[in-house]
């Protein structure tokens, strides 16, 4: 049943990074396109994301619940050493729904537009910053149970060079895969072009913070690029992400919708898959030199085999009323 | 501050904050689809556009009750970790049927509101009612957690950690289904009559349009059975307590002594120094017979218990009164309209009615707040009544107390533009009816 569980886990992050971090993404995008295409893409993300948003964020939750029923020790350990961290995030998640929604069923349109906006394109780059902050902080190695001082013990596993790295990495992932998300939901040729270059460049700065997790990884003394370079897999999942882009490129500009929304979930899968290679089953790396994993902090039998049916029954619920909301609002859509 | 106060008062802000969104939630689906519904089959276009103005309520305030739940899911942890290490194993179950459940409440919120033109009207409408009712479930499943940290089961307590861990018993605990129906109940209830009292001020500022009457009509039925089973409900939850929780039934009615034929006081308060109950007036008997169903059952007091462990009475028991004080009211409204609705229809919206109506608003919210604190701190100083005690489990994080005021922040910001939104919503409402008057 343990395998099922974290099987479960994963699909959870790998769903959540895609469709919550599609979502995330377009708010950066928002953020970073100048004045006067602004609008067009505010309405071109609102009515993308408006049906569908609830629910992609949903993966989160489950996320979370598995972790806190079948691995108590890593959801209380990560919940004491990055204690900080995780509020701004909640923050950030509080005010970026609250303000998308308002933004979109305020009935006067006046200036809060430009407020409600402002707050959604911002939170939305904070999210995305701290959760992939989080993420380097976990296998930092610089996470303790017996912290001597406040900085020690609260501050140090996340304000360092290899966590915000990884911060920065995650925006850029995030902005990417709602680039080549957009693209097919808008219609006119000027935003399509704003996208596209916007997928490229924050390809760009993937690379170049992707290389910086590595550099920032030796400094720091982080032992994530010796690991990286022992485990061939994933040396081989990050060469399959990368030689994707040319093909994305290529089918991006012939408008092939559906198959470049395909290889940048492949490409995620990927990336994800890396970092699987290189960690699984360690999620917590302690300064101590031992570490919280998914074997070793795991709940009592009875209880995984409870969560276990209890997610493949919800799973037959889910799926499929998931797969008809996609249908009505996305795929029924963009097939003319 | 100290850090287990500031993360006690976190606690409390955080979910007293979600509960008024989660009652929303669970409740205004039903009045919506009960609206599309007459929508379908009589066609009045004025039954639409309700739908349609509440659908938009329900828009606004389910996005705040996820933000503020998915807040919370994290929030648990981050405050009482000491808790969730043993919690989370036990009773994560029906958090795990409850993501269910607010997955598809988050899917079909999005076919109901989007889905206008592209769904056939049953599917359609089908979808809006089963916003409701995972809504409820969902409502069901976190109460059961709740109410296992009142009556603790499904697992076995040696030296300090839990072996044996039976989920399903945990779940299904003794307090389960007091709390969760006496909390569904309350939900509806308390946001039918939000709805009416808030159709029925803007009726009294005299924007008589047809639609605010209609909306009133469906509210008041509908809240108004859940009105009248409450106070029964509610006597159920405290036969319950008698048995399973003998200190908080003391703290709840401010019974410093043990004995027989036990008075129920009304009001008055409680003065734990001295041991008694000021003012307040007493009848002979009459909680013995509630709790025991026997006039001379001995109900025990705070006496019973050593002090470190006795719940903070004054608060407990004045919450308590508050919560029976509005129970009654609007079981009384409830009634009144039934009467009013057979005999005196012409009456109906005489101004008098719509008053009662009006002050009715907030009360059930407050019944709904009042409730939770009687539970909730009337558990304390347990987390897990009889296992572990709330200081034992707060985090070891220092600073508590700028968490507490970044939350309270965030939320009254919330709180002030979510009301401020309503207002431009009502607002223009009102002159979109205006226009199809002239
Ligand atoms: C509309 C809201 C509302 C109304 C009118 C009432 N209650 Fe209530 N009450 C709640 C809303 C609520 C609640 C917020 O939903 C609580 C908190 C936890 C729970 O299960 O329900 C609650 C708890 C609660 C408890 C504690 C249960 C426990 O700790 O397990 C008792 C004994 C009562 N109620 C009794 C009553 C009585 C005798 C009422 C008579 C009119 C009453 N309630 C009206
Ligand atoms: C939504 C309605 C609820 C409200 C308004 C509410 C209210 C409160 C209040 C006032 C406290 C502080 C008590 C004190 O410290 O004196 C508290 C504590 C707490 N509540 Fe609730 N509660 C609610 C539901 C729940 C549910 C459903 C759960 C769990 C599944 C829960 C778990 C807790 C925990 C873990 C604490 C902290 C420990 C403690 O003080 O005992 N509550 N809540
Ligand atoms: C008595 C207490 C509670 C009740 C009755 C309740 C009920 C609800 C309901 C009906 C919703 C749907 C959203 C809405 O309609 O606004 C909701 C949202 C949510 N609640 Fe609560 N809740 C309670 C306490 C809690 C607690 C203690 C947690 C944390 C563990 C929690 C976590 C969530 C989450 C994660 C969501 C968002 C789900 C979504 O997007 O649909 N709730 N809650």
């Amino acid at each position: 049943m343990l395998s099922i569980v974290i099987i479960f886990l994963l699909i959870s992050v790998y769903l959540y990074c895609l469709l919550g971090g599609a979502d995330f993404g377009a708010g950066i995008i928002e953020l970073f396109t100048g004045k006067t295409k602004k609008e067009r893409v505010k309405d071109l993300v609102t009515n993308a994301m408006a049906p569908i948003w609830e629910a992609n964020h949903m993966w989160v939750i489950i996320t979370v619940v598995i972790l806190f029923m079948a691995f108590p020790g890593i959801y209380t350990q990560v919940s004491i050493s990055l204690y900080i961290p995780l509020i701004i995030l909640l923050i950030g998640v509080v005010l970026r729904g609250t303000a998308f929604t308002f933004r979109h069923y305020d009935a006067v349109h006046d200036h809060s537009q430009v407020i409600y906006s402002r707050i959604f394109a911002v939170s939305s780059l904070l999210v995305s910053f701290f959760f992939g902050l989080i993420i380097g902080a976990l296998v930092s190695g610089k996470i303790t149970v017996n912290p001597t001082s406040y900085f020690e013990g609260y501050l140090h596993p996340w304000i360092n060079l290899f966590s915000i790295s990884t911060g920065i990495f995650i925006c850029s992932l995030f902005a990417f895969i709602a680039s080549v998300f957009l693209v097919s939901e808008s219609t006119d040729q000027d935003t399509r072009e704003l996208l596209v270059k916007q997928a490229k460049l924050n390809t760009a700065i993937m690379v170049l913070s992707g290389a910086m997790v590595f550099i920032f990884s030796f400094i720091e003394g982080v032992d994530f690029a010796q690991r990286f370079f022992r485990h061939p897999a994933s040396i081989a999942a990050i060469i399959l992400a990368t030689i994707a882009l040319p093909f994305l490129w290529r089918i991006l500009n012939k408008g092939l919708i559906w198959t470049s929304r395909i290889i940048a979930g492949a490409q995620l899968f990927f990336i994800l898959a890396a970092f699987y290679f290189i960690y699984f089953p360690e999620v917590i790396l302690l300064k101590e030199g031992s570490n919280i994993s998914l074997y070793n902090a795991a709940a009592p039998d009875s209880t995984l085999k409870v969560l276990g049916w209890a997610l493949i029954i919800g799973s037959f619920i889910i799926f499929p009323t998931l797969f008809y909301l996609f249908k009505v609002f996305k795929i029924d859509r963009s097939s003319p | 501050m100290d850090n287990l106060l500031a993360a006690r008062s976190t606690m409390a802000i955080t979910l007293g904050f979600h509960i008024i969104l989660a009652c929303i939630g669970m409740t205004m689906p039903f009045l919506m689809v009960i609206s599309h519904w007459i929508w379908i089959r009589k066609k009045k276009k004025i039954y639409l556009d309700l739908t349609k103005t509440w659908s938009r309520g329900v828009a606004i305030f389910f996005a705040i009750g996820a933000v503020s739940g998915t807040a919370l899911s994290f929030e648990l942890g981050l405050l009482w970790p000491g808790f969730m290490k043993y919690a989370g194993p036990i009773i994560g179950m029906p958090f795990s049927w409850e993501g269910t459940a607010f997955f598809v409440e988050a899917i079909c919120i999005g076919l109901f509101l989007y889905g206008w033109k592209k769904l056939s009207p049953y599917i359609h409408w089908i979808s809006g009612l089963l916003v409701g009712v995972s809504g409820i479930l969902s409502g069901i499943f976190v109460v059961s957690a709740n109410a296992w940290m009142n009556a603790p089961a499904g697992f076995d307590w040696i030296n300090g950690q839990a072996y044996n861990i039976r989920p399903f018993e945990a779940m299904f605990n003794p307090a389960w289904i007091s709390e969760s129906l006496h909390m569904s109940i309350a939900a509806l209830e308390a946001t039918s009559f939000g709805v009416a009292g808030i159709h029925a001020i803007l009726l009294l500022k005299k924007h008589n349009y047809e639609i605010h009457k209609k909306a009133v009509i469906i509210a008041l039925s509908f809240g108004s059975i859940f009105a009248v089973l409450q106070p029964l409900s509610g006597d159920h939850s405290a036969k319950d307590i008698a048995v399973r929780q003998p200190e908080k039934l003391a703290a709840v009615e401010g019974l410093f002594q043990t004995q027989k034929n036990a008075p129920l006081t009304i009001g008055g308060i409680p003065d734990a120094q001295n041991q008694e109950t000021h003012l307040g007036i007493k009848i002979p008997g009459l909680l013995s017979f509630l709790a025991f169903g026997d006039f001379d059952a001995e109900v025990k007091g705070l006496n019973e218990f050593p002090p470190e462990n006795r719940p903070p009475v004054v608060i407990v028991h004045i919450a308590f009164q508050v919560m029976v004080a509005c129970g009654f009211f609007l079981a009384a409204v409830g009634i009144i309209f039934w009467l009013m609705r057979w005999k005196w229809k012409e009456h109906l919206f005489s101004k008098w009615f719509l008053y009662l109506a009006a002050i009715s608003t907030p009360l059930g919210f407050l019944a709904v707040e009042a409730g939770w604190t009687v539970t909730e701190v009337g558990r304390q100083p347990w987390i897990i009544y009889n296992f572990i005690k709330t200081a034992d489990s707060v985090t070891p994080v220092p600073g508590q107390i700028f968490h507490l005021s970044v939350f309270v922040i965030i939320y009254l910001i919330l709180t002030i533009v979510a009301i401020w939104l309503m207002k431009r919503q009502i607002r223009a409402l009102n002159e979109s009816q205006e226009e199809e008057v002239d």
